[in-house]
């Protein structure tokens, strides 16, 4: 009867005044510390935990309140880019890990549950966590075990969590890491969408994009040289159908943190002016940002409105890490044009032109038809098709009649069509220098393509010499896979 | 200090189950010798000497360890008591003392304990080997006995952990032998050794250099002399990271034989 009747008190209080209940606490409990908004109060809450690129809603609680996080860590085997498979390490069974949401006093009984099938021991750092280790000794857990750890967030902001079993670096390198948001006592000012976003470092033995199934690469991360720099764990992660949202006129919100291992990340949003960026994810803010520098196991939460329509990219802009490792993603906004604000061509068909989204069942269907030997021309021309889109349409144009001047034309191209093997040799090892194409002369570099198979050369090559008015034979893997093993491969070929 | 509590306490209770009659698996002879283990024994010793020894050729499976358990009630699913076993104790048989279509005969053991393992090894004349032991044979490959240096053998190692989780076991005796004659030291489960929990690193692994720190049971300090040997920190992590009465569905063992060192 008494502790019922005393939660209803409280709960009247708590409509009532905020605010004196804070004192009341404090006085009750002396509580003293900074950020020590008293005991936990009302029934336990089970946080409400999301996958990226989605925030939990906004705590709206005006009392500290026992908060039970049950987070499960599962090892996974997933894409890490178009037909790249990683076994990522997850807080989850995403990369990075659920977003937690608490309020800034309340004490969060953390459950961490280790899946029966994992192979490692994992457990949590918490960088919002005061205390020895920030959960990580507590939270040590075996496969197929459970800890439990109880603490008080006693500081607001944006805070990385991690895994931190030893070789910590290879538990992070994995994926390990995700974001804990601990609102101050009044909440955050409401917003139109809130996103989530996380970079990080990946290390492959395969190069990029190197198709199959990738391990981990030790001496690479040793060595910080990743092979992806990613948003959210995959290369396409926010891009097509799952690029971020908005629409004119509204106010967006990122929580973006970064797990690393290695690299610091230059956060930048291509077409974007952040309004407010809580630069290290703390309690001031700056505004008028460009580009916000976010440490590895560091967080920011950055503020815009947007006013013109279009897709804006995420990037980190160290820019090699952007076009050559994966850093994108893409923010779009759709409204109706504003062109006193901005007014003319948008480019990023150009950023995009890798991963527009692609028909895959087509290249799929050619696979299944190789492995068969049951392979027509038509199944190489349409398989051919999408990855000439995806790969090759950005220079040489989705009509095959490149860049006068720039980049040479494929269309009725008599260069092309004269020599198999030489065409051949230049998709894998590249071409670079004085080239005569249809009596025009062109000077420049084609990076060598050599992360695709050989039946995705022949495909490609199939394609584009039947198409725009070419005519001639398919193209068959093995002419591929002779002159592969006949020339060197570069070092680090993949474009 | 967990897991010594735990020890003390069970001790008594696993002697009482008692010992009996397991089959035990073709065993490989190794001779004495010096190695540097990643943890040194202690601040100015950075070798210890093997005695020579006797180990099982491949891990304990299903059939052996069902064996086992038919000799000896105590040791069924469902009799163990938790204190020795905890709840997932071969929970993947279809019954105490079925294998069922989960745990082919030929497949290795998985979902032991310590206690389990150990009055199994008892029972077949032997005894789990040591840490030390079980790095010393494990360090070789084919043709060396210390392939521990060659990126090449670490790198098939780390390639275990690189596989999914969760997909069947292989038959035990797939994998290539070493120059002892060994066979799946690396690459199919983990495996428990005797003085699992006095080589207990931190459960922060990040504190290593801090002595207060260490949770360890047996005495000399905890150091690691090979840093970038990653494969067998990740042993020690795992190892550490368990319970006298734990059991998981990548953990099993194999017999070690000859005087305890």
């Amino acid at each position: 009867m008494m502790p019922i009747v005393r939660t209803l008190l409280l709960s009247v209080v708590v409509a009532l005044a905020p605010l004196s209940l804070v004192a009341i606490a404090a006085a009750g409990e002396a509580a003293v510390l900074h950020g020590d908004l008293g005991p936990p109060m009302g029934e336990p809450i089970h946080a409400q935990l999301t996958s990226p690129p989605n925030v939990p809603p906004p705590v709206h609680r005006s009392y500290p309140a026992k908060v039970i996080v049950d987070l499960e860590v599962r090892e996974v085997e997933k894409e890490i880019s178009e037909g790249v498979r990683y076994t990522f390490w997850t807080f989850g069974g995403t990369v990075p890990g659920s977003f937690i949401r608490i309020r800034q006093g309340d004490t969060v009984e953390f459950h961490l549950k280790n899946h029966p099938d994992s192979k490692m021991p994992h457990n949590i750092d918490l960088h919002g966590v005061t205390g020895p280790g920030g959960g990580a000794a507590s939270s040590f857990t075996a496969p197929g075990h459970e800890s439990q750890f109880s603490f008080k967030a006693l500081n607001q902001g944006v805070y990385v969590y991690h895994c931190a079993t030893a070789p910590v670096g290879m538990h992070v390198a994995n994926g390990m890491y995700g974001l804990i948001l601990v609102e101050p006592p009044e909440g955050l000012p409401p917003v139109d969408h809130e996103y989530y976003v996380m970079q990080g470092d990946f290390y492959t033995v395969g190069k990029y994009r190197e198709k199959g199934t990738q391990p981990f690469d030790m001496q690479r991360a040793i060595d910080e040289r990743p092979t992806y720099v990613l948003f959210n764990g995959s290369e396409g992660s926010l891009i097509g159908d799952k690029a971020l949202k908005a629409k004119v006129g509204e106010t967006v919100r990122l929580y973006v943190g970064n797990g690393g291992p290695n690299l610091v990340s230059s956060f930048h949003v291509i077409g974007a002016i952040f309004d407010k960026v809580w630069f290290e994810g703390g309690t001031h803010f700056q505004e008028n940002v460009q580009t916000t520098l976010i440490p590895a196991g560091g967080a920011a939460i950055m503020e815009f409105h947007s006013v013109v329509p279009g897709s804006y990219v995420l990037v980190d802009h160290a820019l090699f890490r952007a076009f050559n490792k994966g850093a994108l993603g893409i923010l779009k906004v759709d409204g109706p044009e504003n062109k006193a604000i901005y007014s003319g061509k948008e480019v990023d068909s150009v950023y995009l032109g890798d991963k527009a989204a692609s028909n895959q069942r087509s290249v799929a269907a050619a696979a299944s038809a190789a492995a068969k030997g049951q392979l027509t021309r038509e199944e190489q021309q349409r398989a051919g098709e999408t990855l000439f889109a995806g790969t090759c349409s950005v220079c040489h144009q989705p009509n095959g009649e490149g860049l006068e001047g720039v980049f040479p034309p494929l269309a009725k191209s008599d260069f092309l069509m004269a020599d198999l093997k030489r065409a051949i040799t230049i998709v894998l090892n590249g071409l670079t220098g004085p080239v005569t194409v249809n009596g025009k002369s062109f000077n420049s570099v084609m990076p060598p393509m050599s992360q695709l198979n050989d039946d995705e050369v022949a495909n490609i090559l199939t394609y584009v010499k039947n198409a725009w008015g070419n005519q001639d034979a398919q193209v068959s893997a093995a002419e591929v896979a002779e002159i592969r093993k006949t020339t060197k491969r570069p070092a680090g070929a993949a474009h | 200090m967990r897991a010594c509590r735990s020890l003390l306490a069970a001790a008594a209770l696993a002697a009482a189950l008692g010992g009996g009659v397991a089959t035990g698996g073709e065993r490989a002879s190794l001779p004495a010798g010096d190695f540097t283990p990643v943890v040194a024994p202690g601040n100015d010793l950075k070798s210890v000497r093997v005695e020579a020894f006797a180990v099982d050729r491949t891990p304990v499976t299903n059939a052996e360890f069902l064996a086992f358990v038919r000799a000896q009630p105590a040791w069924r699913r469902g009799a163990a008591p938790a204190l020795l076993a905890d709840s997932q104790y071969l929970a993947h048989w279809q019954g105490p003392l079925a294998l069922g279509p989960g745990a082919g005969p030929e497949q290795p053991l998985t979902r032991v304990s310590w206690f389990a393992a150990r009055a199994y090894c008892a029972a077949a004349g032997g005894r789990l080997p040591t840490w030390y032991e079980w790095e010393y044979v494990a360090a070789a490959d084919e043709l060396r006995r210390d392939a521990r240096q060659d990126p090449a053998f670490r790198e098939r190692i780390l390639a275990w952990y690189a596989l999914p989780s969760g997909r069947p076991l292989p038959p035990v005796g797939k994998t290539p032998a070493n120059v002892y004659g060994v066979r799946d030291l690396h690459g199919v489960i983990w495996e428990w050794v005797e003085d699992f929990s006095g080589l207990m690193v931190s459960g922060d692994s990040r504190t290593q250099g801090d002595p207060d720190k260490l949770q360890f049971c047996g005495a000399g300090a905890l150091s690691a002399e090979i840093r970038d040997d990653y494969p067998i920190l990740m042993r020690m992590a795992l190892l550490s990271s368990l319970e006298a009465n734990f059991t998981t569905a990548n953990l099993g063992f194999r017999c070690a034989y000859g005087a305890s060192p």
